[in-house]
Order: C-alpha cells, then sequence, then structure tokens
C-alpha cells in the first residue's frame, strides 16, 4: 500500500520540529507516521463541510484578574535551574551569523 | 493496606500518627521498588517533616483535615516545589520547579503527605510506561506484564500497597486504562473541575488531573479535595467544587444507563462478559438498562491522535535547552536547540511531535487537524444526544487485561488502539471512572467504565460503588 507520506516530508517535518533524525529512523517513522494518517482516512472520506470545529470542550472565554501587583517568582531562582545564565539573564550560544 | 478514609480516621482520633503511616508506607516502597520501579524519586526527608507536623498540630487539638497523615504518591507530570521533577524525559532530568502544582498545596491543607513522584510514559505519551526514559513499572498483580500508562506509577503504587491513594493525569485515558490493569478505581473528572496549574501540559484542550483509590469512597474523597476553581487556570470552571463522598451511597434506583456497543465491541471475550456482567448488576441495583449505538464514537481514535500530537508539537516547543532541563551545545542557536531535542527526548515523543507538526503544517492542516476538530463536534454532539436520552452510559476500559512487556511496543498503532475505549470522552471534556468488576486470563482484573454528562462526577461515584459491592468488594 502506498504511504500517503513520503520521506521527504517527514525529513522536512523533523526541521521544523528541530530534531535530527537518523537515517534509519527517516524510515521507521516514515512508515509509522503513514500507519497513523492512514487510519484517519475514516475521518478524511467525511464530508463534514455544515460541522463547526470544536477546539476545546466547553469553548474558552478570556479571563481577567484585578490589575494588582503580586509576588512573582525569584529571578535567581529560576535562572538557577537554567543551563546557563549570565547577569540576571538566560545566556545562549551565538544567534546571529558572521557578517557576510 | 487501610484505606484513605481509614488511614485519615486514625490519624485523626489519635488511634494512628502520621508519622507511623509514614513509615509503613516508605517500608512497603523500599521493599518493592527495585523491582517494580514505581518512584522516580521517594522523599524521605520532606515527607517526614509533614507527618510530624501533621502530628504536632494534632496533639495541640487543631483540624488536620480530611487527609491527615495520608501517605500520597505523585505523578511525575505534577510540579512540587523543590522536588525532581522530570515527566519521565531526559530533557528534564535535573530539574527542580520553582513552585507547586495548586492540588499538591490543596492535598498538603488537607493533611496528605506526598510520598515522591511516580513513573510515567514520557511527557504521558504512552499506554504501558515503556516509553518511560527511566525504564518500565511493573504491574504489582503480575511483574511480567505492563501497569497500563501513562500513568503506571502511580496506578501501581496503590496496587503494590505502597500508598493507599494517588494522582494520576488523563489525556486519552491515561488514568482509566491504568486503574483497569490494576485493579483500581480510577477516574478522569469533568474537564476544568480540577486545577491545572503545575501540571506540565501534554495536550492542553484534553489533559485532566484525577485520583486513582482500591475503594471507590478514597477515589471521591480525594477528588473532592483537589476539585474546585483556581484563579491561576484559565480553563478552571468557576463553579464551587461538588459534594462527592457524601453521594457515594446514593444508589442508582430509577436511573436509565445506556450500555453502548461502540464501548465494547472488538473488546475480549471476557471483557464484553464483565461488561453485561456489570450491566445486570446496575438492573438488580434499579436501573433501566438501555442498549445503543453511538457510530460517532468510532471516529474518536482517529481524531485524538491528531489533535493531542498536534497540541503537543505547540507544547513541547518549550524544551530549548534555555531556560531549564538538559542542554546539548551546538555552534549556534538552533544547533544547540536541536542537539538538545534530538538527545533529549525519546522515540515517541519524537513521533508524536513529529505527526502534529505535520498536522499543523502548511498544505496538510485543513484535510487532518481541521477534520479532527469537525470530527470533535461530532463526539460531542453525539453525547449530548445520549445524554438526553440516558443519565450515564456503559462500557469497557480497555479492550483487554494487563499485556506483556514488548507485546505492543514496537507497533505504535496497537499500542494507540489501547485507548479505544477512553478516548471518546477527552474529546468531549467529559467525566468518566473505571472500577474494577469481574476478571479476565489468569485472573488478572477487568475494568468496566462508566460515562457521564459534565459535572456528574458524584452520580458517577454512586454508579461505581454499586458495582464495587456487586463484585464483591464491599
Amino acid at each position: 500500500m502506498s504511504s500517503p507520506l513520503q520521506r521527504e516530508d517527514v525529513a522536512r517535518v523533523a526541521r521544523l520540529a528541530r530534531l535530527t533524525l537518523t537515517e534509519a529512523e527517516l524510515d521507521l517513522f516514515t512508515s509509522q507516521l503513514g500507519q497513523v494518517l492512514e487510519h484517519a482516512n475514516d475521518m478524511s472520506a467525511l464530508n463534514l463541510d455544515d460541522v463547526e470545529p470544536t477546539a476545546h470542550p466547553f469553548g474558552l472565554i478570556n479571563v481577567f484578574r484585578r490589575d494588582v501587583v503580586r509576588p512573582s517568582l525569584d529571578r535567581d531562582v529560576l535562572l538557577s535551574q537554567a543551563p546557563d545564565a549570565e547577569s540576571g539573564r538566560f545566556a545562549v550560544p551565538r544567534i546571529l551569523g558572521e557578517a557576510p | 493496606m487501610k484505606s484513605a478514609q481509614t488511614i485519615a480516621n486514625d490519624v485523626r482520633d489519635g488511634s494512628s500518627s502520621a508519622v507511623a503511616e509514614l513509615q509503613r508506607s516508605l517500608a512497603r516502597i523500599a521493599e518493592r521498588n527495585d523491582e517494580l520501579n514505581v518512584f522516580l524519586y521517594v522523599d524521605v526527608e520532606g515527607a517526614t517533616a509533614a507527618a510530624s507536623a501533621i502530628d504536632e498540630r494534632r496533639s495541640r487539638g487543631e483540624d488536620v483535615g480530611p487527609l491527615a497523615g495520608v501517605p500520597i504518591a505523585l505523578k511525575d507530570n505534577l510540579c512540587q516545589i523543590g522536588i525532581p521533577t522530570t515527566c519521565s524525559s531526559k530533557i528534564l532530568e535535573g530539574w527542580r520547579p520553582p513552585y507547586s502544582a495548586t492540588i499538591v498545596d490543596r492535598l498538603i491543607a488537607a493533611g496528605a503527605v506526598p510520598v515522591g513522584k511516580t513513573n510515567l510514559d514520557e511527557f504521558a505519551m504512552g499506554s504501558s510506561t515503556e516509553n518511560s526514559a527511566f525504564g518500565p513499572t511493573r504491574n504489582p498483580l503480575d511483574p511480567s506484564r505492563v501497569p497500563g500508562g501513562s500513568s503506571g506509577g502511580s496506578a501501581a503504587a496503590v496496587a503494590a500497597d505502597m500508598t493507599s491513594i494517588s494522582i494520576g493525569s488523563d489525556t486519552g485515558g491515561s488514568i482509566r486504562q491504568p486503574a483497569a490493569l490494576c485493579g483500581l478505581v480510577g477516574m478522569k473528572p469533568t474537564y476544568g473541575l480540577v486545577s491545572r496549574y503545575g501540571l506540565i501540559a501534554f495536550s492542553s484542550s484534553l489533559d485532566q488531573i484525577g485520583p486513582f483509590a482500591k475503594t471507590v469512597g478514597d477515589a471521591a474523597l480525594l477528588l473532592e479535595v483537589i476539585a474546585g476553581h483556581d484563579p491561576l487556570d484559565a480553563t478552571s470552571l468557576p463553579e464551587p467544587a461538588p459534594s462527592l463522598v457524601a453521594h457515594v451511597n446514593d444508589g442508582m434506583a430509577g436511573k436509565r444507563v445506556g450500555l453502548v456497543r461502540e464501548l465494547y465491541e472488538g473488546a475480549d471475550e471476557s471483557v464484553v462478559a464483565s461488561v453485561r456482567a456489570a450491566a445486570e448488576a446496575l438492573r438488580e441495583a434499579g436501573c433501566e438498562i438501555v442498549e445503543l449505538s453511538i457510530p460517532e464514537l468510532r471516529l474518536g481514535l482517529s481524531a485524538y491522535y491528531l489533535i493531542a500530537p498536534a497540541e503537543a508539537s505547540s507544547n513541547l516547543a518549550r524544551y530549548d535547552g534555555v531556560r531549564f532541563g538538559r542542554r546539548v551545545d551546538g555552534e549556534d542557536v538552533t544547533a544547540m536547540m536541536e542537539a538538545t531535542r534530538t538527545a533529549g527526548f525519546g522515540a515517541e515523543v519524537k513521533r508524536r511531535i513529529m505527526l502534529g507538526t505535520y498536522a499543523l503544517s502548511a498544505g496538510y492542516y485543513d484535510a487532518y487537524y481541521g477534520q479532527a476538530l469537525k470530527v470533535r463536534t461530532l463526539t460531542i454532539q453525539a453525547f449530548a444526544r445520549a445524554y438526553a436520552q440516558v443519565d450515564l452510559l456503559l462500557g469497557a476500559t480497555t479492550p483487554g487485561v494487563a499485556f506483556k512487556f514488548g507485546e505492543k511496543s514496537n507497533d505504535p498503532m496497537a499500542m494507540y488502539l489501547n485507548d479505544v475505549f477512553t478516548i471518546p470522552t477527552n474529546l468531549a471534556g467529559d467525566p468518566a471512572v473505571s472500577v474494577p468488576f469481574g476478571r479476565g486470563e489468569e485472573n488478572l482484573p477487568i475494568g468496566v467504565q462508566l460515562l457521564g454528562p459534565p459535572r456528574s462526577e458524584a452520580q458517577l461515584f454512586a454508579a461505581a460503588r454499586v458495582l464495587e459491592i456487586a463484585d464483591g468488594r464491599a
């Protein structure tokens, strides 16, 4: 049976999701994700043009609280849980490339 | 093992102490945890201090709460301040949350003593705990079998008499399925009844926290303590928490219960027999049993395995090696994030992130995610039509009894099919409870599932209590 999903699709999605897959994982995921999508064909075969989508069981409404100052978590405690911190901030490797 | 209600009564009237109850629990954990891999972390020091404080307060004549001195196990996707919280993932190894979940604060205020954090499928994705980065949990009733999942550790803690009650979370059946496989009562409450502040998110429109216990009474007591509005969770229902314990023995006389074909068809013979026997027991208790067919429920599995991964792919984007948890270095920030996520996540988590990212990606959104959201509407409408005819629904919790390790772990689709009866309630946001009823192969427990409309927890517990008595576990 032909898979609804090609190997290139899986490679593209892995890049979007910031995951590196080995060649073996690419093959395995192409087949496994294809199976799940094939199962979903029972759904895609239905004509649901007149049905409204539901993203949340009871409908979400905005919740507001009074605009009063209250204590928040301690910055040093939060930063102590980070892999790297510097001068009261999260530290990360270089973000921008060299100038061309 | 004493029930939570008995422990609390004994501690309150002085015939036992919180410290003695904790020691019994810790001794049991020491005895069996190496074999069963139930707890990822046991907080001996903190629990001992909490238990001593309860005994001291009691000796001063203070009210020490409805769960006074009751040791309790927490699934390791719940934050407790300063206690390692991993979600059974390498990506969070070593992380200590700087705050506690609202329900942890409520449990402590009610006198409960959290003893530690239990194993789960990584980020609650799985039905067997085989997806834990720290090894699977074994079923205390037969260690060659899985305890179910994803809350397998919390179920095993109670089944192994390490604690009388525990907390799990249920996104597609992760409380009810392990409850069924371990012979326990487990409930997924109405969406929004229990605050999720401090629960590490998997699929935000589906996740709900709930109780495990050996008895219906204990499950009702535990849910009563943790339920109720929380301003820190925007999805929390505004209504006051329902009274549950007082209604456990209300009985079911004059109620109508729908026996739903789609919620047991295809299950093992012994499971179908248990569901039929449960219907008979409810009939004898004065219920009218109505045979129903709700064909829309068959679409639930497909919708769930697009919606949950889609939401997970978004929720798990936060694990990028910047603010918490593990980091694997790379030459620039993108390479660091990719290396961190690749090393930190296990195969099932990667599979779901990939599936969700695909379902949400340009060109496929309408065909997959969009269509799944419409099927969700159909599910909600179908349940509403059923509840216009009957008070509660009855079916199986799982297609079979606890399975052996490795039986389904190499075939994701076979594993996903294990959730086919539990998923529809999550899509609808409705409550459902699994209660042990009858036995299957090798004398392993079978769970039957009772489902109800939003906020019908009291009636679900009353029905579960009828079955508990009929099954001879009064």
